[in-house]
């Protein structure tokens, strides 16, 4: 269980205070799965960081039960070009001083379900943005987390892969019962991934609404009528909240 | 390889403009090419020439292997290392400008006229020439590389060894490409008095006896000691920095 109690954050930029979020309180059950959208600049990177322990909060308390493993994906600069796919993937692994023969079968295990197989002596650069993703992917998935933060995880892949990879979320949140985080400015791919959608204001981030999207988990719900009703739903409350509370 | 060989071509083509330039000046100052390679090879033969050769390479290579021993930890903790940066950097703000080389005096009353001093000598002007850029180096790498260690559980010391000393790395080996060259030039200058032994002495001594021959002898020993020293730093750069030509 995460739970959020009225969290807030601000920052100091050259002695100016900006708050970035206010009274933020939400809880998501093990294995749940949670997104976070909002307008740019809303302060929901911000709150993954939080959640994920890069960024420690002013007010109000995170409170993770059990101490689990987490696992994070960030939006860019999450790989190390100087390491090739199998150093990135097996490096959690390393800094935690586990054997090398158990990193190697773990990231060879990984290469292969990831669809990387061939081309874990590459560096990152030499690979397509959904490759890296699922570099990225396959790193965080290497320590066997309980829980998995992504910050934007597929904002510059193209549509395809988009897609691809979102089924590929979809099945490690399934299949290994994660309780994912996922932030994401893309309506349709929070409903997609997220069974509890948190939906953020405008610069100083408050929740404007969380909505509960219990069809989400099944590769077929882009189909159907609940998805067109719940995408909906994101886009009036994200165009009020953009076009002022007086309009 | 297509780039040997035109390095080979290149080194040819001097050759073959100092042979002309020799023939056409016709004057003792400058000697054929091939009369200095047949004094070299004949000094290499009778092994006059190779004590010289590695009294000079040791000189170099102890002053460069100090200089880095020093600069780079110093650099790398400098540049990442924010309350460090602040408190050092305005002492090598105002050490890293001064012509180190005026310091030879006060290096021979404390060292003597010894080896040492002549390796201090050009280990310090080495020091600060690898000490900005490492420092720079450091301090310029992207903080989601940190917050990818971070979320991975990494220690401080791991985070230098995984980020920020291979990000660094390139920028250290060119600014160790810079230095061989200077490092070389100090040879000369320390070789130049107070000793009987090296390729400077070589030069100044033949210089003196109007020996030509033997001072084209010295210049070019000493040519192809930095071309070496240049040579094994390009080695190191393939086997260190092999991701930087990924992409």
């Amino acid at each position: 269980m995460i739970r959020v109690d009225a969290v807030s954050l601000s920052f100091t930029h050259e002695g100016e205070v900006s708050q970035v979020l206010q009274g933020i309180s939400f809880a998501v059950e093990d294995q749940g799965s949670c997104a976070i959208i909002g307008p740019s600049g809303c302060g929901k990177t911000s709150l993954l960081f939080l959640l994920a322990g890069l960024l420690q909060p002013d007010a109000g308390t995170i409170t993770i039960e059990g101490r689990p493993r987490t696992g994070t994906i960030l939006q860019n600069y999450g790989l190390f070009p100087w390491k090739t796919v199998i150093d990135n993937i097996g490096l959690g692994l390393a800094l935690k001083g586990a054997p090398k023969a158990r990193i190697r079968t773990r990231v060879e295990g990984l290469l292969a379900e990831m669809g990387l197989a061939g081309f874990g002596r590459h560096y990152p650069a030499q690979l397509s943005g959904g490759m890296q993703q699922r570099v990225a992917m396959a790193r965080a998935l290497a320590i066997e987390p309980q829980i998995l933060f992504m910050d934007e995880p597929l904002s510059s892949l193209d549509a395809l892969s988009r897609e691809r990879l979102q089924n590929l979320i979809l099945e490690v949140w399934r299949d290994k019962r994660i309780t994912t985080i996922l932030v994401t400015h893309s309506i349709e791919e929070a409903v997609y991934l997220g069974r509890r959608i948190i939906v953020l204001s405008r610069r100083p981030g408050r929740i404007l609404e969380i909505v509960d999207n219990p069809g989400a988990g099944d590769r077929e719900y882009r189909q159907t009528e609940q998805f067109f009703r719940h995408c909906n739903q994101l886009r009036r409350i994200l165009k009020e909240e953009d076009d002022g509370p007086q309009a | 390889m297509g780039r040997k060989r035109d390095i080979l071509i290149a080194a040819l083509i001097l050759l073959a403009l100092w042979q002309a330039a020799a023939l056409l000046l016709d004057s003792m100052a400058l000697p054929q090419p091939w009369i200095v390679l047949v004094d070299i090879g004949s000094r290499i033969a009778d092994g006059s020439l190779l004590d010289d050769l590695a009294i000079s390479t040791f000189r170099a290579l102890c002053g460069i292997g100090l200089a880095l021993a020093a600069a780079v930890p110093l650099g790398l903790a400098v540049g990442a290392e924010a309350s460090l940066g602040r408190r050092l950097s305005p002492f090598i703000y105002l050490l890293y400008p001064i012509p180190h080389v005026v310091l030879l005096p006060l290096i021979i009353i404390l060292f003597g006229i010894g080896n040492f001093s002549k390796i201090f000598l050009i280990a310090l002007i080495v020091f600060f020439q690898i000490l900005v850029t490492t420092r720079d180096a450091a301090r310029t790498i992207h903080r989601n590389y940190f917050h990818a260690m971070q979320t991975l559980g990494a220690t401080r010391l791991q985070i230098y060894r995984h980020v920020i000393l291979p990000a660094s790395l390139p920028k250290i080996l060119t600014a160790l490409r810079i230095s061989i060259g200077t490092a070389v030039a100090i040879l000369f200058f320390v070789e130049s008095f107070a000793t009987t032994t090296g390729l400077g002495y070589i030069i100044m001594d033949s210089w003196g006896r109007a020996d030509y021959v033997a001072l084209y002898t010295g210049i070019s020993c000493m040519a192809l000691l930095g071309f070496a020293l240049y040579l094994l730093l390009d080695r190191l750069e393939r086997r260190l920095c092999a991701w930087t030509r990924s992409n």
